[in-house]
């Protein structure tokens, strides 16, 4: 082989994946034809270590319109013959090293994915990952990354409606820059990323094609010297502006019923998009570089094809509407040009005016080789688990309790959330902050709920029940709304999956998603996987992300977690008592704020899960429940803090015997629990429908005054606990 | 004392939304002979050295760690002496 | 009453806006694109929120050279009235029709917020429902809404009575606290000498529906329709 290995490290390929290419080829590639397979083979087009394991993700389900791994975005059926279409994607490289234009341009990518199935994009959810505010270096990238969401979803007009934002050691160096796009469309306007018949034009839209973020690999023919770094410019420039003349004039020209298929041009910029196309339908594509509008002169065939700038988009059209498409990019002041077509030969050709610059079947490059590990777990967490939690209740538990609202992964997000136009469209029913936002679908009755949810913690300590957990806890809070759970896209964030401890990590939260997702009856529709997370500082905390949706079928019976008027009856549901033990401190937010560390394990029991959803759906449909929140991280302390804080009224408990200990009991997070709040005239038909459908609960008190008071456990006022819940991101930035 | 003028303008070869929309909005308003703008920023800062290599070393410093992002960003600037 | 929404390049709440007149107000919506050059045929122009031109350069100032100012100057002159919202605001300012600027917001960040208007003016065909002092619960959603204004200028509003809103406590206080964006005076919208032309922050299309937060912002709508009404010849009935 006259293949030199720098060649090959440019492209991320290795020489046995070389080898294959070879002999399916039956020749050697050349450079260009080698440039597109390495993209094509990349984990991030290719799916190299997680696709076999992606395949255990089941999405069938009667409503589930288009499933996982068929398209840029998967689709549900809501009724009246909407269709919701949502992904979730990372963009953490880029904002590890550019925070505003990486998150920024991560906005873009995904928002682009939902327009691109002729879906208008109506919120956008971020889950953002840090290392502790302390740290300088830290604090630059998240100021930064709020700032470049706020800067590009705002442009575009698309409400941001939360999220969550998770701050924790692993992520120093690493942070993890998830958002997640909700589209809706008419059934019948939905387009595909396929190419219909041969002779259809490609017609390219959008940007300018720029050397934007192309890989070491246009560099591997030439000498780098400081020139030609220079000319390589390894940050994107994000362009909302643009970004939303080419929502519109897309969406218009999906309208139109004569867009064949579309497809952006995302990670791997023309090559995936025009190859996956074709690969999606058995046909080819034969399309012309020279023909593609530049912003730089002197760009090379390899640079056009493997270009990654942003804001282009894919219109597959047959050539008598061309005509008719391109006027609308004209109204727009958009470029649109065709580049080339469709064949039947199913060949991937490309040419510069004219000549062939590379030639390849489109089959053999979009059918890469593929990784399945066994997986071994790191032998150093059989102990972690198992180590004994101890030294509680040290200090007194109001203090405690202030610190704890008061610590950056569970207090106020609002100064983040008030940067973002989270109103705009004027569907927002529910801003961000609650257990999950509420939109409302004009032309219906109908509302959908929105979440994106995980636990790094808690799949690090146990990969299985911490997959298990994120997809439960999300569904848990689309509940607390009062939507039932429709479906699930996930984004998969994790170390380098080529180590076998990490590849455990990977395969074991999936199963445990999986699980979660049977018992629980929400199917997995889009996925997006982040691999290679670590720096020399190490590796990120698994982090799978689960972004969900659910429906409300009358939109005036959305259920809120705030407190509401005094004399209403708090209950909890998912447990008979108050009193937890020191196991359900497992992973817990209390033992990494007290005691700065992770040990013991969390564990959910998913038919309880089930059954107590069920119930708390059914109920909050009855308009039997005054509020609903989740008891996740800080326990059951923080969850009827904050519905007091959000209510601004107190809660006045009953006597509750706690033999243990007091910490476990209010700080544990045991899963599966729901604190609910009832009228007075409602409790009894409360108390028998809970009784008669076995549901674990008991009544911890009455909604009123001043004070969170559990006699003889613990008594704060609402106002210092606001104050202490208020501060908390404020002064976690200060903590210098 | 000197007055340093700053000068931050995007890499050559970086994407410049903000030039290419005031660009279509010249074209739009009829100056066509306009073919290109790449928009950036002016700072004006007022340096308390009395030797010139150590205020174009102080300004250089300041440049690279906070008033351009090196990663997408140029710099240049001038110093003149000021009372 | 017939409305023509402006739609700029980048203008992202102008279907807002068609919405809640169509839906709400059941008046006549027309979007109208900013290449357009007649619009005899309406009652208002609104120039909606949004990034026109991606508020590239300045917010506003490529958007008012925009062919589609020069007839909402025209209306501005015949005494129809034209409101400019968040967006709408920065160009009715850039384009002179309203005097004063709008920059970045004092604190530097976008805010996305409700806000509470205390209406300094009820005399004007966008206040007439309101009564003096009224509160309004209305949302910004804006990063460069700090009013700006020189001193002879400022004193020439307050003179004329051309502040339509500032931002205030709940109970008409209008203090540094309640203020959201810097505004000098906590000045949130402010109307030409004719009294036609209103410019303001806040997004009065957003507080319309109770389920949405709020129906203050109706206290806007409402008078415009009303003060058009009032101003038309009776019918005769046929």
């Amino acid at each position: 082989m006259s293949i030199d290995q720098k060649t090959l490290d440019e492209i991320a390929l290795t020489r046995a994946e070389y080898e294959v290419l070879v002999e399916r080829l039956d020749r050697e590639p050349n450079h260009l034809e080698l440039g597109i397979v390495g993209l094509l083979w990349s984990e991030h087009c290719g799916y190299q270590h997680s696709k076999p394991l992606l395949r255990l993700f089941e999405s069938d389900a009667p409503h589930v319109l288009i499933g996982a791994g068929k398209e840029n975005a998967g689709a549900v059926d809501i009724g009246d013959n909407l269709a919701i279409v949502m992904k979730v994607e990372s963009h953490n490289h880029p904002s590890a090293i550019e925070p505003y234009e990486g998150a920024a341009t991560g906005v873009g990518g995904i928002v682009r994915d939902i327009f691109s199935m002729g879906a208008r994009p109506i919120a956008l959810l971020n889950s953002l990952f840090f290392g502790p505010l302390s740290d300088a270096r830290n604090r630059y990238l998240y100021e930064g990354v709020v700032s470049g969401i706020s800067g590009y979803g705002n442009c575009l007009g698309i409400p941001d409606v939360g999220g969550q934002i998770t701050f924790a050691d692993a992520y120093s160096r690493n942070p993890l820059v998830n958002a997640m796009c909700v589209g809706i469309a008419k059934h019948e306007d939905v387009i595909l990323a396929q190419t219909g018949e041969s002779g259809n034009v490609l017609l390219l839209v959008g940007a300018d094609t720029g050397r934007d973020g192309i890989h070491g690999a246009t560099f591997a023919s030439v000498e780098l010297d400081t020139e030609s770094e220079e000319r390589r410019p390894a940050v994107q420039v994000g362009n909302p502006f643009l970004e939303k003349l080419l929502l519109e004039a897309c969406l218009e020209a999906a309208q139109t019923g004569a867009l064949v298929g579309m497809q952006d041009l995302g990670a791997g910029g023309l090559t995936s998009s025009a190859i996956e196309c074709a690969s999606n339908d058995g046909t080819g594509i034969d399309l012309d570089v020279a023909l593609v509008p530049r912003r730089e002169d002197g760009m090379t065939p390899y640079e056009v094809m493997l270009s990654e700038s942003q804001e282009r988009m894919l219109m597959i059209v047959a050539p008598e509407n061309v005509d008719k498409i391109q006027s609308i990019f004209d109204r727009w002041d958009l470029h649109s040009v065709a580049i080339g077509h469709v064949t039947d030969d199913g060949m991937a050709r490309i040419r510069e005016k004219g000549e062939i610059v590379a030639e390849m079947p489109v089959r053999i490059i979009t059918d890469p080789p593929l990784y399945r590990l066994a997986g071994v777990e790191d032998t150093k967490m059989e102990a972690i688990r198992s180590s004994t939690i101890d030294d509680l209740d040290n200090d007194p538990t109001e203090k405690t309790l202030l610190k704890i609202l008061n610590s950056s992964n569970i207090g106020d997000r609002q100064s983040v959330y008030q940067q973002y136009d989270h109103q705009v469209m004027n569907n927002t029913v529910v801003a961000p902050g609650a257990d999950a936002a509420v939109l409302r679908i004009q032309g219906t009755t109908k509302g959908i709920a929105l979440k994106t949810d995980t636990n790094g913690r808690y799949c690090w300590s146990n990969p299985f029940i911490g997959g298990a957990i994120a997809v439960a806890e999300t569904a848990r809070n689309l509940i607390c709304m009062g939507a039932r759970p429709l479906a699930l896209t996930n984004c998969l964030n994790f170390a380098n999956p080529e180590k076998l401890e990490i590849y455990y990590q990977l395969e074991q939260c999936i199963l445990g998603m999986q699980q979660a997702s049977n018992s629980l009856s929400v199917p997995v529709i889009s996925g997006n996987v982040s691999l290679y997370n670590e720096s020399e500082d190490g590796p990120i905390l698994p982090t799978p992300l689960v972004g969900m949706v659910g429906l409300i079928d009358n939109i005036d019976k959305h259920c809120t977690p705030a407190f509401k008027n005094a004399g209403d009856l708090v209950y909890v549901v998912g447990s008979q008592k108050l009193e937890q033990d020191e196991t359900t401190l497992g992973a817990s937010e209390y033992l990494s704020v007290m005691q700065h560390e992770t040990k013991g394990t969390p564990s959910i029991d998913l038919d309880l899960e089930s059954l107590i959803q069920d119930f708390v759906l059914k109920t909050i449909d009855k308009q039997l429940i005054q509020s609903a929140h989740d008891v996740s991280d800080g326990g059951i302390a923080v969850a009827i803090a904050e519905s007091c804080i959000w209510g601004e009224i107190g809660l006045s408990g009953d006597t509750h015997a706690l033999n243990g200990s007091k910490d476990a009991s209010l700080f544990g997070e045991a899963q599966s629990r729901i604190v609910l709040s009832v009228t007075p005239e409602n409790s009894d038909q409360f108390e028998s429908l809970a009784k008669e459908g076995n549901i674990p609960f008991f009544k911890l008190g009455t909604v009123q005054g001043t004070n969170l008071d559990l006699p003889g456990i613990v008594n704060l006022t609402v106002d210092e606990m606001t104050l202490a819940w208020k501060n908390a991101l404020a002064e976690s930035v200060e903590k210098r | 004392m000197f007055l340093a003028k700053v000068y931050v303008t995007l890499k050559p070869l970086v994407n410049d939304p903000q030039g290419i929309a005031i660009l279509g909005g010249l074209h739009n308003m009829g100056y066509k002979s306009v073919e290109g703008v790449r928009a950036g920023k002016y700072l004006e800062l007022h340096i308390n050295e009395t030797d010139k290599a150590k205020a174009e070393k102080v300004v250089t410093e300041m440049a690279q760690k906070l008033l351009a992002n090196v990663v997408i960003e140029d710099f240049r600037f001038e110093l003149d002496p000021i009372q | 009453m017939r409305f023509a929404v402006i739609v700029f390049p980048g203008t992202w709440s102008d279907k807002d806006c068609g919405d809640v007149l169509t839906n709400v107000f059941h008046q006549e919506v027309d979007y109208v694109w900013h290449k357009e050059t007649d619009l005899s045929s309406y009652d208002c122009a609104i120039l909606p929120g949004g990034f026109s031109y991606g508020d590239y350069l300045r917010a506003g100032a490529i958007a008012r050279f925009s062919p589609v100012m020069e007839q909402v100057t025209q209306m501005a002159n015949d005494g129809r009235l034209v409101i400019g919202i968040c967006n709408g605001f920065q160009i009715l300012c850039e384009s002179g029709l309203l005097p004063g600027v709008l920059t970045r917001n004092a604190h530097l960040q976008y805010r996305c917020q409700w806000t509470q208007l205390r209406v300094e003016n009820t005399r004007l065909p966008f206040t007439n429902n309101c009564e003096q002092d009224q509160i309004l619960k209305i949302p910004i959603s804006h990063g460069e809404g700090n009013y700006f204004a020189p001193p002879d200028i400022l004193d020439r509003l307050n003179r004329n009575g051309q502040i339509a809103f500032r931002y205030s406590n709940a109970s008409g206080n209008i203090t540094d606290e309640d203020n959201p964006n810097g505004s000098l005076d906590n000045i949130a919208g402010i109307v030409n000498e004719n009294g036609n032309v209103l410019g303001m922050m806040p997004h009065p299309e957003r507080s319309c529906e109770a389920n949405l937060g709020s129906i203050d912002g109706s206290f806007i709508f409402e008078s415009m329709i009303d003060s058009y009404l009032a101003q038309q010849p009776a019918k005769l009935s046929t």
